[in-house]
């Protein structure tokens, strides 16, 4: 059998301490992590449960939110300042996983989960640079509509399986860490790396760094968002496309926005070009399809996802309408 | 039960009597208890946790099994190291093909009465591979945990050649033996020369997708020998077939092997016998111990067939009129060559539409792959995915409501055979439905719209075949209190079964509900059933008759000269009241217990086989339907929700409503997932299956199922038993091409290979 000790951290230097060993791993609701160490993609020598550390939800002195990083997924969502202050956000955690998982999921947890790709998880029968660097990946050429169109590499085209990391990603959200040489603050664009040459490298965490918050900044833009997500069933189902954002008019043209899309990149993504490209312009939805097209224009589909350029740049533009829409009424 | 004694008694059917010579005398009866809402009786002890299933059962010194699956599909172990499994942890056995015991090859379905291999690969005997997920190893060990692990401390290594590929094998097709027992193929005047002169016509190709099973209970089985008997605890859809193949792998008496499997988590075609059986004996034969098997959910994917693959033609030729000339149905499935089911999806087009001229003719094609079995009703699933789609096709190019062209061709007769049909009330059935359903208010292509949703409608008919197994047998128990119990050899798997048949005999027998007891699942009980092929029904019904006659007849022998049921025959006397009184003067009663009382008896059993099958060769038996929906479609993004559902029935007599709504229903809610989600995805460059889990293979949520409504025409068959043809498949057959045919008329996009997902539709 493979040894493992459990044990629950206090706090969070506590937790810092007791994840020492190289193969430690935290444990916040287990919703990932556990299915791993059952398919043995994750092995770890000891799990350091941090569901103890703080889960609170407290407004910050600028009328930003600071989240403990083991607040439930649930908690977020229903909580009324984030649901009328942060709409976008409390619309993303409900669209994943089930209501049991979400209870369950901490926010600490769902920044760090990783990939669904089948291959990843076929640890006896499949190769896969992310599981095993250097090893090949059986996704390229094989079953990959699930898989990214943007921000791939010829090692990985994993796509970043969480629905509420893609509404923190456009809320600017400011990712706390922890480690035995202090505290530091991670700006969330900078948490996920893309896969290059070494997609096992998921995160910009050093090893034993432990998430203690996340940030919400203020953001008046926020108050106008929304959260889309498209998928093959109605529920519980990963994204196929699924866009955060949000909008604010200037009459009728874009005084500015927050695009960011989930399902297709191996990281929560950032449409950057896109907000660029309707800054300014008239909320047309010529302007947002030129926007998700300008965003679109480095995309790489492969065999099984092509659909899914077409299906990002028409939810785009679906979602800035309605929140056109919602603005002039 | 004075006010019962008004009740007309339920007469005994006739020495020798056969659903052919007509109807079964219990469709008489006017106690009320076939046609009434009976709640499961088993549902209490499940909800309770109480009903104790395969791998529930304790044994003695039990060992854990733990399957380790081959990662290639095709060729050779050329290094097996178990020496780390061996002494790992808790570990008592390591079985592989070097040391596994001798065993025959497990009898494939349909090549002996009783026979249930999905395939007859042998199992575990040399170091050949097959198909990628081929168990090499199993491990027992005294936890489940110590076993996994071991298991996969295994190291194997393979010599592998690319395995076949569909496309590449589609070349090379070959013509199966039979299907199902049945002619591959058809042949009605000269078809493809009708198509071509047809005024009208649609020649068209459809495809659907590998299937697996995800019935609610993963396999199990929980076994032991005694000597040479083999004790086997099982979820089984045939507890007398699994207990004789077993028997023919071991090469002992299938008296030997003592069967029991009396809660099944769901079957759906896929509980019959598969290597995990064989391995779980055979690691028990070799270690000595008792031993559970319970597979993973990926090991059903690995172990248990499901549907294969089909890609098939449908032609229609038609005059102006839209009478058919002409009806092709025509394709292709992947095989094994260890496997004889070919997925008989040209089986409706023989059965459900008049037509001057018919073709429907099927090949295989081989390839390397877990053999591919029953599922969902096999054949008819896909297959009137395919023709009824065309059928909705074919009426937009006559520009006929797709309704009036279904009737337009009704048969009388059998197309195929020329039969008559035993019953057949499919237009009240499509008329019913579209009524209530609100047909009428079917818009043009495309023109309905809600915000981004477009709005469509749908129908399609549903059709599966009516089977009662040979076979059949049955014992009654009748005890000096008046209560009857039943024995036979059938399964219930959750559909309502024990209920069922409990109110048929009660109904029968004159007694309530609550003095029928029906006791199934065991393979010491007389005769042979399948519940299989929506006929276990009828297959038991058919045994309860000819066991009832046999215990009257005892009875009245019993009952001798004091009783006011002196010298009177089994046919003149009926069940009423818990007792026996003559048919033409009611007043000449006794109770069963007062006749086993003078006669002194605490009981009496009787045993007697069900009459042959023989209404099927004299009448062309079909359950049918009309099946209804709506749907939306996300004009952006793709996406189908269904809205309603409707499904409008003739299926003979109803006897449990409650019962048969939930198997309507659930097979509607296969039907949806067939339709827009389920797909097996079966990575041709390994032959592997790569979502063996219910994260990724998608069956609906619940989100996706919206409300469903059921209704049937409840016209007893006179030519079935109870009246009642089979409801158990009819409900998936037909919705695929519903939903299809609802998202054209939203769409004006018509789809022909699923699942339909949100890409094919952008």
């Amino acid at each position: 059998m493979i040894e493992l000790t459990y044990t629950r951290a206090a706090d969070a230097a506590d937790a810092i301490r007791r994840a020492e060993d190289e193969n430690a791993k935290y444990l916040g609701g287990g919703t990932n992590l556990v299915d791993l160490m059952r398919e043995t993609v994750e092995i770890p020598s000891a799990l350091v449960d941090v569901t103890g550390l703080s889960a609170e939800i407290e407004e910050t002195h600028d009328g930003g939110l600071m989240i403990g990083a083991a607040a439930r997924n649930t908690s977020v969502a229903e909580h009324p300042a984030v649901r009328t202050r942060y709409p976008m956000l409390t619309r993303a955690i409900v669209a994943g996983a089930s209501a049991q998982i979400r209870n369950m999921a901490t926010v600490g947890g769902n920044l760090l989960q990783r990939t669904r790709c089948t291959y990843f998880y076929d640890t006896d029968g499949s190769r896969c640079n992310r599981r095993s660097p250097g090893e090949g990946c059986d996704a390229i050429e094989g079953f990959n509509r699930m898989h990214a169109i943007l921000g791939a590499s010829s090692a990985c085209v994993a796509t970043h399986p969480s629905d509420m990391c893609v509404a923190l990603t456009a809320l600017d959200a400011v990712v706390h860490v922890r480690s035995t040489s202090g505290e530091r603050t991670v700006a969330f664009g900078d948490l996920h790396r893309l896969p290059g040459d070494r997609p096992d490298v998921e995160t910009s965490l050093a090893p034993g760094e432990l998430i203690t918050a996340v940030q919400l900044p203020p953001s008046e833009l926020a108050a106008h968002s929304t959260y889309r997500k498209v998928r093959d069933r109605s529920s519980y189902a990963f994204a196929l496309v699924s866009v955060a954002a949000a909008l604010e008019l200037d009459g009728d043209a874009i005084a500015d926005a927050r695009v960011a899309l989930g399902g297709v990149a191996p990281t929560p993504w950032r449409a950057w070009r896109a907000e660029e490209a309707l800054r300014g312009r008239p909320a047309t939805e010529a302007t947002f399809l030129e926007a998700a097209d300008t965003e679109l224009a480095e995309a790489r589909p492969l065999a099984g996802n092509a659909f899914k350029v077409d299906l990002t740049r028409r939810t785009v533009a679906a979602v800035l309408q309605q929140l056109t829409e919602g603005a002039r009424r | 039960m004075s006010s019962a004694k008004s009740t007309p008694a339920v007469p005994i059917a006739p020495e020798g009597w056969t659903p052919q010579a007509g109807p079964d005398p219990v469709l008489r009866a006017k106690h009320g208890l076939i046609g009434a809402q009976v709640s499961r009786l088993d549902g209490a002890l499940k909800v309770r946790g109480e009903a104790r299933f395969a791998a529930e059962y304790p044994m003695e010194g039990m060992a854990y099994a733990s399957l380790r699956y081959s990662t290639i599909a095709r060729g050779r172990i050329t290094a097996l190291d178990t020496s780390a499994a061996e002494t790992a942890a808790g570990v008592v056995l390591v079985m592989t093909h070097r040391n596994a015991p001798r065993m025959q090859p497990p009898p494939l379905f349909l090549t002996a009465p009783k026979a249930a291999g999905g395939s007859d690969l042998p199992v575990m005997q040399d170091d050949s591979i097959h198909w990628n997920g081929e168990p090499v190893a199993v491990v027992l060990a005294e936890t489940q945990e110590q076993a996994d692990h071991a298991a996969a401390l295994i190291e194997v290594l393979y010599e592998s050649s690319p395995p076949r590929r569909f496309e590449e094998a589609r070349a090379h097709p070959r013509t199966p033996n039979s299907l199902v027992g049945q002619p591959v193929q058809v042949l009605v005047g000269d078809a493809e020369a009708a198509l071509a002169d047809a005024a009208h016509s649609v020649d068209l190709t459809y495809r659907t997708p590998r299937h697996n099973h995800n019935a609610i209970e993963p396999h199990a089985v929980t076994l032991a020998w005694d000597g040479d008997d083999l004790i086997v605890h099982d979820a089984s859809q045939g507890v007398k077939l699994h207990a004789w193949t077993l028997a023919q792998v071991f090469g002992i008496d299938e008296s030997q092997v003592h069967l029991t499997s009396p809660y099944v988590g769901g079957g759906f075609g896929g509980k019959t016998v598969w290597s995990h059986h064989l391995l779980g004996a055979a690691a028990s034969k070799l270690s000595g111990r008792p031993v559970r098997v319970t597979l993973s959910r990926e090991g059903v994917y690995r172990l248990v067939g499901g549907r294969t693959n089909t890609e098939q033609r449908i032609a229609i030729g038609g005059d102006d009129d839209g009478r058919f000339t002409a009806l092709i149905h025509t394709g292709v499935s992947a095989i094994t060559p260890y496997n004889a089911l070919a997925e008989q999806f040209t089986f409706p087009a023989r059965h459900i539409y008049a037509t001057a001229t018919l073709k429907t003719d099927q090949q295989v094609v081989d390839m390397d792959m877990l053999s591919n079995s029953f599922m969902r009703a096999p054949g008819e699933s896909v297959g009137t995915f395919a023709l009824e789609s065309a059928i909705d096709e074919l009426a937009i190019e006559l520009d006929l409501d797709p309704i009036e062209l279904r009737i337009r061709n009704e048969p009388e007769k059998d197309p195929s055979s020329g039969l008559q049909f035993s019953a057949r009330h499919l237009v009240e059935a499509w008329r019913a439905g579209a009524e209530r359903f609100g047909w009428d208010r079917r818009a043009a292509p495309g023109t309905r719209r809600q915000g981004e949703w477009l709005i469509g409608m749908g129908c399609a008919t549903a059709t599966y075949p009516y089977h009662r197994f040979p076979g059949g047998g049955a014992r009654i128990r009748l005890d000096k209190t008046g209560h009857a119990t039943v024995e036979v050899p059938a399964n219930d798997m959750g559909m309502g079964t024990s209920t069922t048949q409990t109110m048929v005999t009660a109904e029968r027998l004159g007694l309530p509900l609550e003095r029928v007891t029906v006791a199934y699942g065991d393979s010491s009980f007389p005769g042979s059933m399948l519940a299989g092929g929506s006929g276990q029904t009828a297959s038991i019904v058919g045994a309860v008759i000819a066991a009832q006659r046999a215990l009257v007849e005892q009875l009245l022998v019993l009952a001798g000269e004091d009783s006011p049921l002196a010298g009177l025959t089994a046919d003149e006397v009926g069940g009423r009241d818990e007792g026996l009184c003559e048919l033409a003067d009611p007043t000449r009663w006794e109770s069963y217990a007062r006749i086993l009382e003078r006669a002194g008896h605490d009981e009496v059993t009787v045993v007697a086989s069900a009459a042959d099958p023989d209404e099927t060769q004299a009448y062309s038996m079909h359950s049918t339907g009309a099946v209804f929906c709506e749907v939306r479609v996300n004009s952006v993004t793709g996406e189908t929700r269904v809205d309603r559902m409707l499904g409008s029935y003739d299926c003979g007599r109803i006897i449990n409503p409650k019962a048969a709504a939930s198997q309507f229903r659930g097979g509607i809610i296969m039907g949806i997932g067939l339709a827009l989600m389920e797909d097996t995805e079966f990575d041709e460059r390994t032959a592997r299956i790569m979502n063996p889990s219910l994260a990724e293979y998608h069956v609906p949520v619940h989100m996706d199922v919206p409300r469903i409504d059921v209704m049937w025409t409840d016209i007893p068959d006179p030519y079935a038993p109870a009246g009642a043809r089979g409801i158990g498949e009819i409900g998936i057959t037909g919705v695929a091409a519903a939903i299809a045919n609802a998202i054209y008329n939203a769409t004006g996009r018509r789809v022909r290979d699923l699942p339909i997902t949100l890409d094919k539709l952008l």
